[in-house]
């Protein structure tokens, strides 16, 4: 490549003349737009003429150093005149400068003030919730539709979203229960030993998955699996326009889409959850029988005496709660994703976010109610 | 003669084996704008990505200037690649990015100059598809035809030699059209591109086509070739003329 360069010879009355030399291209080291710029203003010209006549190759670089030079004379009202310059450059820049450019165009980023985002993020905090308690209200209707039969969904949808988040879900619940049996045994035992009392660990383990673990981890499997899962669904269904064309059809896209998921998760996550305390208490019996010296019989008597219905009822309870929260939360992030693919998964994000947090945030309450009333 | 630019000798397309198109055998030449017909579902678009280098041949070879796309090394066929611009059927701005970084990402890649550079070079090429002014916006933020024009711009971004564009006037109102058809004339004139296009639209093909090839679906390949004003006026193939002269003589 041959080094550019752009000589600038000054006449009488101000007229300057300038050279362009070498090959103008991409990865070659082009003058600087500004010192140029410095030179014209310090000679005060009024015309600059261009000439080619050493010019070699030349790609965008050159037409990008031509138009921030053509913008500068235009500012300065200095007269350029580029007609010998290849015609090619010249349409170039022709089509550049052919389109008016909007002025108010471009969005200003302006800095706001401490105060400023504060109230900011208030406004944007009160909205938000607005937004979800006009999403509760409308999934509430939609609810007392379907109790009149007047809603209108699909049924193989609500079969084929079972299937997905019920059955689909096995394999992951029998290993995670499975372990967080196998873990409240190992740490109740460690502790339970030093009394002498290692069948209690059937009382801990039993206790523990039917009334908080069973229903807890199920719920958080849920959110990060189906939730995400919904978010994301509803999401592209959002980008793709299709939400909107269920809507000018008349159909509304909550009885169509939220329902269904709704119901299925609320059918679902019980079921599963019963599966994860049984599978919790199979685990607890594996680290009994194979660390302390307990037998199968002895345990399982232990734990039938431990636990009665009641116990798994306020897990069903509870799970059922968890499975309104999850669905809801994976469903409103999905409806209010934006209509770009990024926000598909900003809305799957904030679907598992929302769906842990509010799943804990009830767990809390629904024990501290338990207490209370002695359930 | 002009200088062939791609040569396509007995290409095979299929998915799997679904065959699509057989027997395809064409040049383009250097600086031409080149059409390719056919109606819907005849295999254009698979075309399109068996030209980029997207989808290997089941069949058949695809030179480039003498070199066989296939059969040269990965390092030399991304650099071929990399010489292609293209406008997707669908405008395929990343989404996530302002129309300006859409159009920075590939020179940030693949070349070494200053992020100024880069920025007065994004905003250059804005400027030629008109949409100054819109540099900070998101592609959901816009029209259809601005996303077209900023996809234009985004294959511009590398100076290719040769540009490809999937359908760019569907979806587009004829004077959204007529003005992409105006702007892929003037930059073709300035640039010396070749350029290849996919197109159904027969204003535009007739008002911008200097040579041209019709898909067949029944036949499966290739039943016509040669300017499209030509071709309306010598082919004697009906389905070509059909599709050549609807609206027209009827
Ligand atoms: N990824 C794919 N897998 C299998 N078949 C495909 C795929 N993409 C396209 N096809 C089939 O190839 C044919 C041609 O498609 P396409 O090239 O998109 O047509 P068009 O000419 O409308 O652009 C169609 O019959 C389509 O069903
Ligand atoms: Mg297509």
């Amino acid at each position: 490549m041959k080094k550019c360069e752009f000589k600038l010879l000054i006449g009488e009355k101000n007229i300057a003349e300038a050279e362009l030399q070498g090959d103008w291209l991409i990865g070659n080291v082009v003058p600087d737009i500004e010192s140029v710029k410095q030179q014209l203003q310090q000679q005060n010209c009024t015309r600059l003429n261009l000439n080619s006549k050493q010019l070699g190759r030349w790609d965008s670089r050159l037409a990008l150093f031509l138009f921030e030079l053509e913008k500068y004379c235009k500012q300065k009202k200095i007269a350029l005149d580029i007609h010998s310059l290849p015609t090619s450059v010249q349409g170039l820049l022709k089509q550049a400068s052919a389109f008016p450019v909007r002025e108010s165009g471009n969005k200003d980023k302006q800095e706001s003030s401490f105060i400023a985002s504060v109230g900011l993020v208030t406004l944007s905090i009160y909205n938000e919730t607005q937004k979800m308690l006009t999403f509760v209200g409308e999934v509430c209707l939609s609810a007392l539709r379907l109790m009149r039969g007047k809603a209108c969904f699909r049924q193989r949808d609500l079969w084929l979203i079972m299937q997905e988040c019920g059955p689909g879900a096995l394999a992951i619940v029998t290993l995670i229960s499975l372990l967080v049996g196998l873990i409240l045994a190992f740490v109740g035992a460690m502790q339970l030993k030093i009394f002498g009392a290692q069948i209690y660990v059937a009382n801990l383990v039993g206790l523990g998955m039917a009334r908080e673990m069973g229903a807890m981890m199920t719920a958080i499997i849920m959110a990060g699996r189906t939730g995400a899962a919904f978010a994301s669904q509803l999401g592209s269904m959002q980008v793709n326009e299709e939400i909107d064309a269920l809507e000018t059809l008349g159909i509304s896209p909550i009885d169509f889409l939220v329902l269904p998921r709704m119901l299925a998760l609320i059918i679902m996550l019980p079921l599963l959850c019963l599966y994860a305390d049984f599978m919790g208490i199979l685990g607890g019996l594996m680290v009994s029988v194979s660390l302390l010296d307990l037998t199968v019989v002895e345990y399982l008597i232990q734990t039938k005496s431990a636990l009665d219905l009641n116990d798994f009822l306020t897990g069903l309870i509870k799970s059922s709660v968890f499975g309104v929260l999850v669905a809801l939360s994976g469903c409103l992030s999905g409806m209010q994703c934006g209509r770009s693919s990024s926000s598909v998964g900003d809305a799957a994000t904030a679907a598992v976010v929302a769906g842990i947090v509010s799943v804990v945030v009830a767990d809390a309450i629904l024990t501290v109610i338990y207490q209370i009333i002695d359930f | 003669m002009k200088e062939v630019h791609i040569e396509v000798n007995n290409l095979t397309m299929a998915y799997d084996d679904f065959v699509i198109q057989q027997q395809l055998n064409f040049k383009i030449h250097k600086g031409d704008i080149f059409i390719v017909m056919g109606g819907n579902g005849c295999g254009k678009s698979t075309l399109l990505r068996h030209l980029l280098g997207l989808k290997k041949p089941a069949k058949g070879e695809i030179y480039y200037q003498n070199k066989n796309l296939w059969a040269i090394s990965e390092a030399e066929r991304k650099k071929i690649m990399r010489s292609n611009g293209v406008m997707y059927q669908s405008g395929a701005l990343w989404s996530s990015l302002t129309l300006a970084e859409n159009i920075a990402l590939p020179l940030k890649e693949y070349t070494d100059l200053s992020d100024h550079e880069i920025q007065g070079l994004a905003y250059f090429k804005l400027a030629l598809v008109g949409l100054v002014g819109f540099e900070e916006y998101y592609p959901s933020e816009i029209s259809g035809g601005m996303k077209k024009r900023a996809g234009l711009a985004r294959a511009l971004a590398l100076d290719p030699d040769i540009l490809f564009f999937d359908e760019p006037s569907a979806g587009l109102d004829p004077v959204s059209a007529k003005l992409l058809d105006d702007l892929i004339l003037s930059i073709q004139a300035s640039l010396g591109a070749t350029i290849v296009v996919v197109t159904h639209d027969l204003p535009s093909l007739f008002a911008i086509g200097t040579d041209a090839i019709f898909l067949d679906t029944m036949s499966k390949t290739l039943i016509a070739q040669g300017a499209p004003n030509d071709l309306l006026k010598n082919c004697p193939n009906p389905t070509v003329q059909q599709f050549l002269s609807r609206g027209m003589n009827e």
